[in-house]
C-alpha cells in the first residue's frame, strides 16, 4: 500500500517535473524562435547579441523581467490581481496531464481527456476576466472584456471542431484518438476533417489572443489588453501563460488531426516507426504557422473576428459534423469502410 | 451567383496562401542588417565628425586666429581668443569648440584660409561628465596629431570634386 502510494507521489512528481521543465524552456526558446522567424521574414537578423547567435537572450528576458517592480495599481484588489496571473499559468500547465508524448507516455491516460483539455483551456479566460477587472483600470477592464468575447466565442467552434474528432475517433481519449489515426499520412484525420482541422487550428490562435486576432494586445495600436497594469514577474507569468497556451494548441492540432507520434511513411524501416519526435517535430510546425501568421497578415477588425467565428466557423463546423456521422454511421469510405 | 462563388473562393483560403508564401520567401532572402560594431558601412572622404585643428610638416600650427570659422558658425560654437606670440606672430591664446552647440555643417573647415580646423570622420565618441562637451585648444590639436594621416588622406581623395 504504502509502496504503491510512494510510487503514485515520487513518479508522477518526477513526470510532472520533467513536464513543467520543458514546457517553460520551450516556451522560453520559443521566444526567441519567434523573434527570430519574424525577423527573418522581415529579412533582418533578429536577437544575435546575447551569447552565440543570441541564443542567450530568453535567459537575459527572463532576468530582467524577473528583477522588476511588480506595481500595484491605486485601490486595487491585490489578492486577485496576484491570482488572476496564477490562473493563467495554472490551467495553461494543468492541460499538459491529458497529453501523450508518445505511446504510452501520458501523466494521466483519463477517458475524458478530451473534454479535460476544454474545460482547462477554457477556465484560462478567468484569468483574463479577473485581471482585467482586479487591475482598477478602464483601459484593462476593456481590453479584458474584448479578450473574453474572443476567447468564448471562439471556443465553441473550437468545441465544434472537438465534436468531430471525438465522433470520427470514437473515443474522447487523446491516446485513443491517436491510435484511431494509425497508418500513413493518409489515415490521420486531417484529410476527412480537413475543414474542421482548419478551424480547428484557427480558432486555437484566435482563442490565444495571437496574431491576425489580437486585438485585445494590438502592440502597434494600444499598449496592451488586460494586463496592461501587469509587470515584473506577474506579468511574466501571464506571457508564460500565453505561450504555454500555443504550445498546446499545437500540441493538440497535432495529436488529434496529424496522427500524434505516428510516423507519415509507411513500411518497415526506421524513418517509419512511431516516435515523440514525430509528435514534437508536428507540434513545431503549428508553433512556426502562428509566427508565420504574425509576420505575414494583417490585424482583423473586431467585428470582422466576431464575424469569422460566428458566422462562418461555426456553421461549418455543424455541417462537418454532420458530414463525418453521415460517413461514420453509413461506412462510407475511403476512411471508414 | 457571384456573391456565392466570391464566398466558396474565401473559403479556399488562396489569398491568405499567397501572402503565407511571400513571407517564407522573404525568409531565405539575403539579411540587409549591418552588425553595427563588428561590421561598418563605408564612410565618405567628406564625412563630417569630431573637429581637430592641424599643424604644418614642421610642427608649427595653422591657426592664424583670422576667427572666420567663429564669423561663420552658424550655431556659435566656436569661441576664439588671439594674442600675438614672442616671435610676432598672431596666435590663438584660446580655441575652443562645444561640441554640443556643434551642427557638423562644415562651414568653418570650408571658411578655412590654411585648412587648420578640419572635421575628422571619427563619430564614435562619448563624455563622461558635464563640461567636457566644450573641446579646448590642446585636445582639438592632439586629434590632429594623432589623425594627421587619415584626414590629410581624406583632404586629397576630395580635392578633385572642390
Amino acid at each position: 500500500m504504502i509502496e504503491t502510494l510512494e510510487f503514485l507521489i515520487f513518479d508522477n512528481l518526477i513526470y510532472i517535473l520533467a513536464i513543467v521543465l520543458g514546457v517553460v524552456l520551450t516556451v522560453a526558446y520559443l521566444t526567441y524562435f519567434e523573434r527570430k522567424v519574424i525577423a527573418f521574414m522581415h529579412a533582418r537578423m533578429g536577437p544575435n547579441r546575447v551569447g552565440p547567435r543570441g541564443l542567450l537572450q530568453p535567459f537575459a528576458d527572463v532576468l530582467k523581467l524577473l528583477t522588476k517592480e511588480i506595481i500595484f495599481p491605486k485601490n486595487a484588489n491585490k489578492f486577485l490581481f496576484l491570482i488572476a496571473p496564477i490562473i493563467t499559468l495554472a490551467t495553461a500547465f494543468a492541460a499538459w496531464a491529458v497529453v501523450p508524448f508518445d505511446d504510452g507516455w501520458v501523466l494521466a491516460d483519463i477517458n475524458a481527456g478530451l473534454v479535460y483539455v476544454l474545460a482547462m483551456t477554457s477556465l484560462g479566460v478567468y484569468g483574463v476576466i479577473i485581471a482585467g477587472w482586479a487591475s482598477n483600470s478602464k483601459y484593462a477592464l476593456l481590453g479584458a472584456l474584448r479578450s473574453a468575447a474572443q476567447i468564448v466565442s471562439y471556443e465553441i467552434a473550437m468545441g465544434f471542431a472537438l465534436v468531430g474528432v471525438l465522433v470520427a475517433a470514437g473515443t474522447l481519449n487523446l491516446s485513443d484518438i491517436v491510435r484511431a489515426q494509425e497508418g500513413g499520412f493518409l489515415n490521420w484525420f486531417w484529410l476527412p476533417l480537413l475543414p474542421l482541422f482548419v478551424i480547428y487550428y484557427i480558432s486555437g490562435v484566435a482563442e490565444t489572443n495571437r496574431a491576425p486576432f489580437d486585438v485585445a494586445e494590438g502592440e502597434s495600436e494600444i499598449v496592451a489588453g488586460f494586463h496592461v497594469e501587469y509587470s515584473g514577474a506577474a506579468f511574466a507569468l501571464f506571457f508564460l501563460g500565453e505561450y504555454a497556451n500555443m504550445i498546446i494548441i499545437s500540441a493538440l492540432t497535432a495529436l488529434m488531426f496529424l496522427g500524434g507520434w505516428y510516423s507519415p511513411f509507411t513500411g518497415d524501416s526506421w524513418i517509419a516507426q512511431p516516435s515523440i519526435f514525430w509528435f514534437l517535430a508536428k507540434t513545431s510546425i503549428f508553433l512556426y504557422a502562428y509566427f508565420w501568421f504574425r509576420a505575414s497578415l494583417p490585424r482583423y477588425r473586431y467585428d470582422q473576428i466576431m464575424r469569422l467565428g460566428w458566422k462562418v466557423f461555426i456553421p461549418i463546423t455543424i455541417v462537418w459534423i454532420m458530414v463525418v456521422a453521415v460517413m461514420k454511421v453509413y461506412h462510407i469510405g475511403p476512411w471508414w469502410n | 451567383m457571384t456573391k456565392v462563388f466570391k464566398y466558396l473562393k474565401s473559403l479556399t483560403l488562396n489569398e491568405i496562401r499567397k501572402g503565407l508564401l511571400l513571407t517564407q520567401k522573404y525568409f531565405f532572402k539575403r539579411k540587409f542588417t549591418v552588425r553595427y560594431p563588428e561590421e561598418k558601412t563605408p564612410k565618405s572622404p567628406r564625412f563630417r565628425g569630431l573637429h581637430a585643428l592641424r599643424r604644418y610638416p614642421n610642427g608649427e600650427e595653422r591657426c592664424i586666429a583670422c576667427k572666420l570659422c567663429e564669423a561663420v558658425c552658424p550655431a556659435a560654437a566656436i569661441t576664439i581668443d588671439s594674442d600675438v606670440r614672442e616671435d610676432g606672430s598672431r596666435r590663438t591664446t584660446k580655441y575652443e569648440i562645444d561640441l554640443f552647440k556643434c551642427i557638423y555643417c562644415g562651414f568653418c573647415e570650408e571658411s578655412c584660409p590654411v585648412d587648420s580646423i578640419v572635421e575628422t570622420d571619427i563619430h564614435e565618441y562619448h563624455f563622461e561628465s558635464k563640461g567636457k562637451n566644450v573641446m579646448t585648444k590642446e585636445q582639438l590639436l592632439a586629434i590632429g596629431d594623432m589623425y594627421e594621416e587619415q584626414i590629410a588622406n581624406a583632404r586629397t581623395k576630395d580635392a578633385k570634386y572642390r
